[in-house]
């Protein structure tokens, strides 16, 4: 497999001391995998300047939500400047800047639309296509107070309830998350996202075939579906906690996300759903930006030891893993994997007791956390000057090429989730406009936030603008846009 | 049959449009970002003219005042992309650096006018059509109570025609901002005048019974009209094309 490449033979000396660091003995394969598990899905998105090493943003992942985390690479900075032209910090030219700022940019932005735009298009084709996927019919513990009431403020009180509820999981499992790390209990925290994927990959994958398979009336037998789903999970498991081949991770992430949006948006209640989209975008951007931040100090904490966020639930689009273990400052902060919440598979048929429901809403807040980083890795002048550094980096070319790029770009999988939970919730109506509408804007808000992350240079919350953007364009089109749009599609009156 | 109805009209509607998306914007990510980025702006103009005729109680049947005003803001939003690529055309020309740095190429101004005209008339062909496409697929069909029967398919024409159009619009209506002198009034002027025109034309399209072909044929007579403008302002005359040809 790809991430076979050169791991033992290439190892200088941070890579050796980060193995060692590491208590539990994640197989290396071209990312580091810490064992930390519970990756708040804060997504991170680290801007690799020259000499900037992305710093992992693992204490974001703790948080429940996806963040995009910039890190700053100061430190890295100087080490790289230091190598490369011998000036100070201070007097780097602007311009200098400037390139490495855009230098990076649009392909990195085309690389977080295209995964996704793929996951909202596997969750609206789902949506579309079978009909179990519809809100409505069971509730699950976490928004435990239906929306059938009488009146419009009774609806919003417990619509606030209900929210108020299920951010008390995502941050309690985020602290959880923090202090698992903190503590360095990696065998937990791995354990924890093991098991999360497992349940994820298995029986989230049972019911969605199972569903596929009603909705569409097509009878599958069961021997067919074990078959298929012990395969791709199996496989699943594989990719995404060791090694494998960097597209199929790609698609395993994405697939997972959605499916977990998917059961989201099936058990959310309508108002619910969009009180906690606005409530989680308002705890990214607290949880990020905030000195005392749960994802702040994962980010932080992960800084001072040195280590990698958890791969396993951060989509990046190239091998980076290794990145951490080439840069030379071995502080350099790797992305802890976001735990994925696994607790989405809801079977509302079962009672639940109290420790299934506990672990529910473990595996739930692992899922939560699962957010994709965007991370521009190692600038390529450092790649160029050091070569045989980024063998160990370049797990899935094995040619070293100076032209490669080796930034890449990664996305917290919560931002994932909730991109699609909105993305479906526009699609509910059944008015392509409003979902097209709110697709674009969302995708703008992501380049926004990827702008943003190349200037400021420091970990960013993904969800903000891009929901913020998503909901004022979501109701716009629905209220607004949408009968002045239906009254020129009527008389065919093109504007 | 509907269904058949729906992909014929989708692929006369995105035929033309997604072979330009293919070999001249999806490999170049710079490219697939502007057209991201004035499609939203687009949106915006919609919602500013959508806000306006909301507001406008009493005429909001009366579509003949909605459509100049939202053909003016849509110009409106044209101008204020241009600001903005040109305010940031220093930090652009980096981004793009990356993947103009092997042909040896400057900050290719053509390419931003194309992309972001292709996303202007991308988006607007979109909000024209698609709903009208999964309405296709549901059962039934037109003309029972006396109207046309082409609805569909006049409405797939006329979305090409958008789409074309909006893209040379935006060529000409960059390059011509771009040249300065006499041609800052000219091309603007032209892009908004011929909108104007296309628009209020499909005004026409409100009857009962309506005369699709009117439309039809102002739209590709202007969309001519512009193609030939557009390559006379780009430089292009017939010398040079018969240098290109042979």
């Amino acid at each position: 497999m790809h991430r076979l490449i050169d791991d033992n033979q290439d190892s200088p000396d941070e890579m050796t001391e980060l193995l060692k660091s590491q208590d539990n003995d994640t197989i290396i394969d071209g990312p580091e995998r810490p064992n930390i598990t519970n990756l708040p899905d804060v997504a991170i998105i680290q801007t690799s300047t020259d000499g900037e090493n992305i710093s992992s943003n693992a204490a974001a992942t703790a948080s429940s939500h996806s963040r995009v985390e910039a890190i700053d690479p100061q430190d890295h900075e100087t080490t790289h400047r230091h190598r490369r032209n011998e000036q100070p910090d201070e007097q780097r030219p602007l311009n200098i800047e400037h390139e490495e700022i855009f230098k990076y940019g649009a392909s990195h932005v085309v690389k977080l639309f295209v995964p996704v735009s793929l996951c909202m298009l596997i969750v609206i084709i789902t949506i579309k296509t079978t009909s179990s996927y519809t809100p409505g019919g069971a509730t699950w513990a976490y928004t435990p107070f239906t929306e059938d009431k009488s009146t419009n403020t009774q609806r919003i009180l417990f619509s606030l309830a209900n929210t108020f509820i299920f951010m008390g999981f995502v941050i309690t499992a985020t602290v959880i998350l923090i202090l698992l790390y903190k503590f360095k209990c990696y065998k937990i925290i791995h354990g924890w996202l093991i098991l999360t994927t497992l349940m994820l990959l298995f029986f989230f994958l049972y019911s969605y075939f199972s569903s596929i398979s009603a909705s569409l009336n097509r009878p599958i037998d069961m021997i067919t579906i074990c078959f298929i789903t012990w395969n791709i999970g199996a496989v699943g498991m594989f990719c995404i906690h060791w090694k494998g081949p960097l597209p199929i991770q790609q698609a395993y992430l994405i697939f997972m996300s959605a499916l977990l949006a998917l059961v989201f948006y099936k058990f959310l209640p309508d108002w619910t759903g969009w009180l906690i989209l606005g409530v989680i975008s308002i705890w990214d951007l607290i949880a990020v930006l905030c000195p005392k931040g749960p994802l702040r100090i994962l980010v932080e904490t992960a800084h001072e030891r040195g280590e990698q966020i958890f791969p396993a639930l951060i989509y990046s689009s190239t091998m980076v893993y290794m990145v951490t273990a080439v840069d030379p400052p071995p502080r350099e902060p790797q992305f802890a994997p976001d735990n994925v919440d696994t607790n989405m598979a809801v079977n509302v048929d079962e009672t639940l007791n109290e420790e299934q429901r506990n672990q529910r809403a473990a595996i739930r807040n692992n899922n939560a956390r699962r957010q994709l980083i965007p991370r521009s890795d190692v600038p390529q002048t450092a790649t160029r000057r050091e070569p045989a550094r980024y063998v160990v980096e370049r797990s899935n070319s094995p040619v070293i090429d100076d032209d490669d790029d080796d930034e890449s770009v990664k996305l917290g999988l919560g931002d994932f989730i909730f991109y699609s939970i909105l993305l479906a919730k526009a699609s509910a109506l059944g008015d392509w406009n409003v979902t097209i509408a709110c697709y674009v804007s969302l995708l703008i808000g992501l380049c926004l936030t990827l702008l943003l992350l190349a200037i400021i240079r420091k970990a960013l919350p993904a969800l903000p603008i891009s929901i913020t953007f998503g909901l004022v364009l979501y109701f716009s089109t629905v209220y607004i846009i949408g009968p002045f749009s239906a009254e020129l599609n009527l008389g065919q009156v093109f504007i | 049959m509907t269904i058949m109805e729906c992909a014929g009209c989708t692929l006369i509607a995105y035929g033309v449009p997604f072979s330009m998306f293919v070999f001249t914007i999806a490999h170049h990510p710079f490219r697939v970002i502007i057209s991201m980025t004035s499609a939203f702006f687009w949106l915006l103009s919609l919602l500013l003219s959508s806000f306006l005729w909301f507001a406008v109680v009493p005429l909001r049947t009366q579509l003949a005042f909605a459509v100049p005003f939202a053909v003016i803001f849509q110009e409106i939003f044209r101008f204020l992309f241009y600001r903005l690529i040109k305010k940031a055309e220093f930090a652009l020309q980096r981004v793009q650096m990356q993947e103009l740095t092997d042909k040896g190429m400057v900050f290719d101004r053509f390419a931003v006018a194309y992309a972001s005209g292709y996303g202007f008339g991308l988006i607007s062909g979109t909000f024209a059509i698609v709903n009208v496409l999964s309405d296709m697929t549901g059962p039934g069909t037109l003309g029972i109570f006396g109207h046309s029967q082409d609805f569909f398919i006049a409405t797939a024409f006329l979305t090409l025609c958008v789409i074309l159009l909006n893209t040379f619009w935006g060529v000409i209506f960059f390059t011509s901002l771009d040249k300065g002198g006499i041609h800052r009034f000219i091309g603007p002027g032209t892009v908004v005048l011929t909108h104007m025109l296309f628009s209020c034309i499909t005004l026409v399209n409100r009857t009962l019974t309506p005369m699709y072909t009117i439309s039809l044929i102002v739209g590709y007579a202007i969309l001519l009209g512009m193609i030939i403008y557009t390559v006379v302002l780009r430089g292009f005359n017939l010398n040079n094309i018969r240098q290109r040809i042979n």
